[in-house]
């Protein structure tokens, strides 16, 4: 048995991605200033990999991630970095109308096993709304695309394995917040599956579905409401947005009969909208109370933290309407 | 006080003229690779007028035809080997024939078949992975970003191959073209960017939406040669592509060819505009003239590589291998229910 080791989210995404270029010499990474790098993922695997397989890319989001399909469809795995979800609305047609499509449409004879990183997701930094997004709900909507969303150092690590041996093309969403944050990841190799869900914490009260920087978030407050209020809350991150994971969760609504989302990004056609649509057309009857979805106010992100507190779900606002349903 | 000049420098295009004789192509490639051109040339007309007739008949097909592009694109396509890409464009059949695809395969897949090369997925939006032909993609220019990532795929498994990558007048004022350009000369990737220039994007002369009147020049942006060639006259395309595709081959880095040709039809069969429309009967007849296949017929005769004779069991072979196509195109099956629902994933 291996060790384990404490060690922040970026570094888990890092280790992953080293992992997989060792063992496949046609893994390779793509994206803007990806030698130094802003979230410092992938600084350093210049001098470990060598230039030809960390490409730096110009300022041309879509042309490149245009790229990584022609070069996914012909041997190679490419990783590509988008440094703000944002840009990915920049290189929307090579993702959603290329990458998507591909496999589809030449009749399973091409297919496009490319990851894109899309990094610097979310809220926290002050960075206004075209750094700012919660863009996941998006890609959610093409058929042929993966989206998966880890919360945990632990998952990010397994989760990222998954997407680089993955056939299709997977959008691996990066919470800003999160390259910070440690957690225990063992030393040797795992994966998480794709479209497997988690319970994070167990509760019989209500089930609180989130994910990313979100789902810490409503950790935390777990701990507080349970022991001030008695509220027992489960909580169920999907890790993975597209394939869903729905098995775990209607189990947990068997036993809460309530469902919360919580999600950074906005309520209309979000996540939420999702999710709630689709436990309503299976599993109604199992409902003692309506879904209730906490979201970000329905405006552009505001720029400067000041700001952020208003639009985007806190602490409090997150406690008021769980009371509001319990 | 010369030290206080202000030095401006001036950037002027340069062109520069190259020259070439007939009989010294015709020497350079040989009779079986002319013949094979002409081959391809004759076979994308017929397919074309074979496509039109199955259309006229109540076959549902998508149609924007080769005719007066045969001698460009057919050529282009025909010079590559079988393990180089493409990513094709949106007009005509030429870099599908010119790369050897199955006419079988080919006309069963134009007409939704399940035995078609995307099992009736793809229709026009033809794919041949065994013939490295890249998916017809919809969106017009994002071509060059397809290609790039190919070029880097290319690269990074070391192979001698290169990856032709064809946009039109129209599609080369895409913010895709530029990018998959820069990247590609970037990168010194094995591309062949090959701009054919017809004239029109749908209704619309370039003129109106384009700044520059040779699309070759813009190579000079990139820092990659450009050739500007009359793509009227296969000898012309044969001699700059194979040229190139050497040079690409080699490792010296992406090229940039705009060919001068002519949309002798409409963009498609429902064009009702497209002669004496938004173009006058005199410009279309005038280009008429210049009809690629006659031209190339001429002059092969007049070197001497083919007799009429073979020339004609040429065209008869061709017609006969259509027919056959077409028949099992039409005794294919539809695809059923279920290829149309599942495949957008290896698993579902």
């Amino acid at each position: 048995m291996g060790n384990n080791k404490e060690i922040t989210f970026a570094e888990a995404i890092k280790i992953g991605i080293i992992e997989e270029m060792k063992k496949n010499q046609y893994v390779f990474l793509m994206g803007e200033d990806i030698h130094i790098n802003v979230w410092s993922v992938t600084r350093g695997l210049l001098e470990e990999f060598g230039p030809k397989r960390v490409k730096c890319m110009p300022i041309s989001e879509n042309g490149f991630c245009a790229a990584a399909v022609g070069a996914a469809a012909t041997g190679t795995k490419p990783i590509v970095e988008l440094m703000y979800a944002d840009f990915m609305l920049v290189a929307a047609d090579a993702i959603c109308n290329q990458a998507a499509k591909l496999r589809y449409m030449s009749g399973n004879q091409y297919n496009c096993p490319v990851t894109y990183r899309i990094a610097g997701s979310g809220m926290g930094a002050g960075a206004g709304a075209h750094h700012s997004q919660s863009l996941e709900a998006l890609p959610m909507h093409f058929p042929g695309l993966k989206i998966v969303y880890p919360s945990s150092p632990y998952d990010a690590k397994g989760l990222i394995k998954s997407a680089i041996n993955d056939e299709d093309p997977v959008l691996f969403f990066e919470h800003k917040l999160l390259y910070a944050r440690k957690g225990i990841v063992p030393e040797d190799e795992y994966f998480i599956p794709i479209g497997k869900g988690e319970i994070k914490r167990e509760g019989k009260d209500v089930t609180l579905v989130s994910y990313g920087h979100m789902l810490n978030v409503c950790m935390e407050i777990s701990e507080e409401i349970y022991s001030e209020k008695g509220i027992d809350i489960e909580i169920y991150d999907p890790r993975s947005l597209r394939p869903f994971d729905y098995d775990t969760l209607y189990k947990s609504i068997e036993k809460t009969g309530k469902l919360i989302i919580v999600e950074e990004d906005t309520k209309i056609g979000g996540v939420g909208a999702e999710i709630a649509a689709k436990v309503a057309e299976d599993k109604i009857f199992l409902l003692e109370t309506a879904i209730r979805r906490i979201a970000s106010e329905e405006v552009p992100i505001p720029t400067g933290k000041y700001g952020h507190s208003f639009v985007s779900p806190d602490k409090k606002r997150i406690i008021e309407e769980i009371e509001q349903v319990c | 006080m010369e030290d206080n000049k202000i030095i401006v420098k001036s950037v002027k295009a340069a062109y520069e003229d190259q020259q070439y004789g007939y009989e010294d192509i015709a020497k350079e490639f040989g009779k079986e690779k002319l013949t094979k051109i002409l081959i391809n040339m004759v076979k994308t007309r017929y397919v074309d007028q074979e496509i039109d007739q199955l259309i006229k008949e109540g076959t549902p097909i998508t149609q924007h035809s080769t005719y007066g592009q045969e001698g460009s694109q057919v050529v282009a396509a025909s010079i590559l080997e079988q393990e180089d890409y493409i990513v094709p464009n949106h007009r005509g059949w030429g870099w599908a024939i010119g790369k050897g695809l199955d006419l079988k395969k080919f006309f069963a897949e134009i007409m939704y078949k399940e035995t078609g090369y995307c099992k009736g997925k793809g229709g026009p939006h033809l794919a041949s992975k065994e013939h490295n032909l890249f998916l017809r993609v919809g969106i017009q220019g994002s071509y060059a970003g397809l290609a790039a990532g190919i070029g880097l795929s290319i690269q990074m498994r070391d192979t001698k191959d290169v990856c032709m990558c064809i946009f039109g007048d129209g599609s080369s004022n895409a913010g895709y073209i530029h990018e998959g350009m820069n990247i590609a000369s970037a990168n010194k990737l094995p591309i062949l960017f090959f701009c054919e220039n017809n004239q029109y994007a749908l209704f619309t002369h370039c003129e109106k939406t384009t700044a520059v009147k040779d699309l070759g020049l813009r190579a000079i942006g990139y820092g990659m040669p450009g050739y500007i060639v009359d793509g009227m006259d296969a000898f012309a395309v044969m001699k700059v592509f194979s040229d190139s595709v050497h040079m690409a081959r080699s490792g010296k880095g992406p090229i940039l060819i705009e060919t001068k040709t002519y949309r002798f039809s409409g963009h498609t069969e429902h064009d009702r505009f497209c002669y004496g429309g938004y173009r006058s009967k005199k410009e279309v007849d005038e280009w008429k003239k210049r009809d690629p296949i006659k031209f190339y017929i001429e002059k092969i005769k007049e070197l001497h590589v083919l007799t009429e004779k073979e020339i004609i069991d040429i065209q008869d072979n061709i017609k006969l291998e259509i027919k056959e196509a077409v028949e099992y195109a039409r005794s294919s099956k539809l695809p059923n229910r279920e290829n149309f629902v599942t495949g957008a994933y290896l698993d579902l």
